[in-house]
């Protein structure tokens, strides 16, 4: 492996994680709120968030260009900001990230939150928990399964994307080469076996991932049926 | 001359003669840059011939994959030279069937006006952020602009600045959204015909970059489809050459 490629690892190791925390903390409310909500615009925010997996990526990647580009609103605000513009950075990557593996992060919480007895959450208010209480204490521990579930497909998911950061990344190198777009571009270029050495590492990652999320989904959701 | 461009030239001559063959279809892949142009010149084939296409346009790299793994494509026509030639040497393409049916045009682009000066002076100036190029590994259009980068000695400053886009439909996609103010893409990208240019570009002298050769070539699948090379011979006719430096392609014929 050459030191381009280990750094391509690097950022993408480096970008699922930040997408994967980032997610957690703005998913949680959205699903939460998807959860517990009998407001009409329900069915339309919960559209809205499985959007990302009906666009194709690229087709999302082109809008997401457009829209951070000098003449997008997204791209007019940053620069109004002082932050620059987001296309060709890190932090385009994120954001754009955050937005595509959205729905793999909100709908597990939402079928968690959804999944805990309403009167659970009475019988706690009851014993005077206060709603932050309510959420740390009740609701945590219960939906720990559903977290699980999210983060990993959340962190899997930005692993795997590709369309996405192929359109706003631009392809620099320790910016926004990522692995799958450094697999893509030495399939293109022919190189076959550095192509195969990445994706074998790739496979074998998700692999490992997605065995943990099941080993420790079996445990987890155990121990969730005992308290209930 | 080669029996078998004797045959295609003896079958183009046929059905210019109005001796109708029965009417055949032609599977073709076609590089992206040249599926507009090739569009007009099936118009004229199938006014001439009778034959029809059935037309892909992507890749050429894409199709060499696809190709060696059995694709039904009968015409291939790329790109760049070095796919063409790769496919006759494994064996995919016809001996003796490749030719070059355009000659590439660089152009340094911006989407804003009066940005681009005519002598390309603009890429020594510093005014800008980002120069989008094609992937230079695999588009011969990104590693012509590297060759013209490196010819006016500015490899070191403009490194940093280069974003790079897997094609050159791409690279032109982050200029026209001004993500990029500058970029290096085709001719035939920026000045099609009836339509008014958009921005100011350069046309880079062609004594700065190694020239893009355009070759076609006759794939296996169509080696015994007599439309496929009435097709081959209508792209060196004298309409086809026309069509194809209306879009902004030098040629040979």
């Amino acid at each position: 492996m050459t030191p381009e490629d280990w750094s391509a690892v690097r950022l993408t190791a480096q970008l699922a994680t930040l997408t994967t925390l980032l997610l957690l903390l703005i998913g949680t409310p959205i699903a939460w709120w998807l959860a517990r909500t009998r407001s009409r615009s329900r069915p339309l925010v919960a559209s809205l968030v499985a959007m990302p997996i009906v666009l194709p990526p690229t087709v999302m990647g082109f809008y997401l260009l457009l829209l951070m580009g000098p003449q997008g609103p997204i791209g007019q605000l940053t620069e109004a900001l002082g932050l620059g513009r987001l296309p060709f950075t890190f932090a385009g990557l994120v954001v754009a990230s955050v937005l595509y593996s959205m729905p793999f992060v909100v709908q597990p919480l939402q079928q968690a939150f959804e999944a805990i007895p309403e009167r659970m959450l009475e019988a706690a208010a009851t014993l005077r928990a206060g709603p932050w209480d309510r959420f740390f204490s009740v609701v945590l521990p219960l939906a720990r399964p559903g977290f699980l579930t999210a983060s990993v497909l959340g962190f899997a998911h930005t692993v795997g994307e590709f369309g996405v950061v192929l359109m706003i990344g631009g392809n620099i190198p320790n910016v926004s080469r990522v692995l799958s777009v450094a697999i893509y571009g030495h399939v293109e270029a022919l190189e076959f076996d550095a192509a195969h050495r990445l994706a074998a590492g790739m496979v074998v990652f998700a692999m490992v991932v997605l065995v943990a999320l099941y080993v420790l989904g079996q445990r987890t959701g155990r121990a969730a049926e005992r308290v209930r | 001359m080669n029996s078998l461009l004797l045959r295609a030239a003896l079958c183009a001559a046929c059905s210019l003669a109005s001796f109708h063959a029965p009417a055949a279809e032609v599977q073709v892949a076609v590089a992206a840059n040249f599926a507009v142009p090739l569009q007009k010149i099936a118009e004229g084939f199938t006014a001439a011939t009778g034959h029809t296409l059935k037309v892909s346009a992507g890749a050429t790299g894409k199709f060499y994959s696809q190709i060696i793994a059995g694709a039904p494509f009968e015409v291939l026509i790329a790109a760049d030279d070095e796919t063409p030639k790769k496919l006759i040497t494994e064996g995919h393409a016809v001996a003796g069937s490749r030719f070059t049916y355009a000659i590439g045009r660089l152009v340094l682009w911006s989407a804003q006006r009066g940005f681009v000066d005519d002598q390309g002076a603009v890429l020594a100036s510093g005014r800008f952020a980002h120069l989008a190029i094609a992937n230079p590994k695999v588009a011969p259009y990104g590693a012509a602009g590297l060759q013209v980068i490196k010819a006016r000695s500015l490899s070191d400053a403009l490194k940093p600045k280069l974003v790079t886009g897997q094609s050159i439909a791409q690279a032109f996609q982050f200029v026209s959204t001004g993500n990029a103010e500058l970029g290096f893409v085709a001719l035939s990208q920026v000045a099609v015909p009836g339509k008014p240019a958009v921005g100011s570009y350069w046309l880079v002298p062609q004594e700065l970059y190694g020239e893009i050769r355009q070759d076609a070539v006759l794939l296996k699948p169509g080696a015994d489809n007599p439309a496929a090379m009435a097709l081959l011979a209508y792209l060196k006719s004298p309409a086809a050459q026309e069509v194809t430096r209306a879009f902004g392609y030098g040629s040979y014929m």
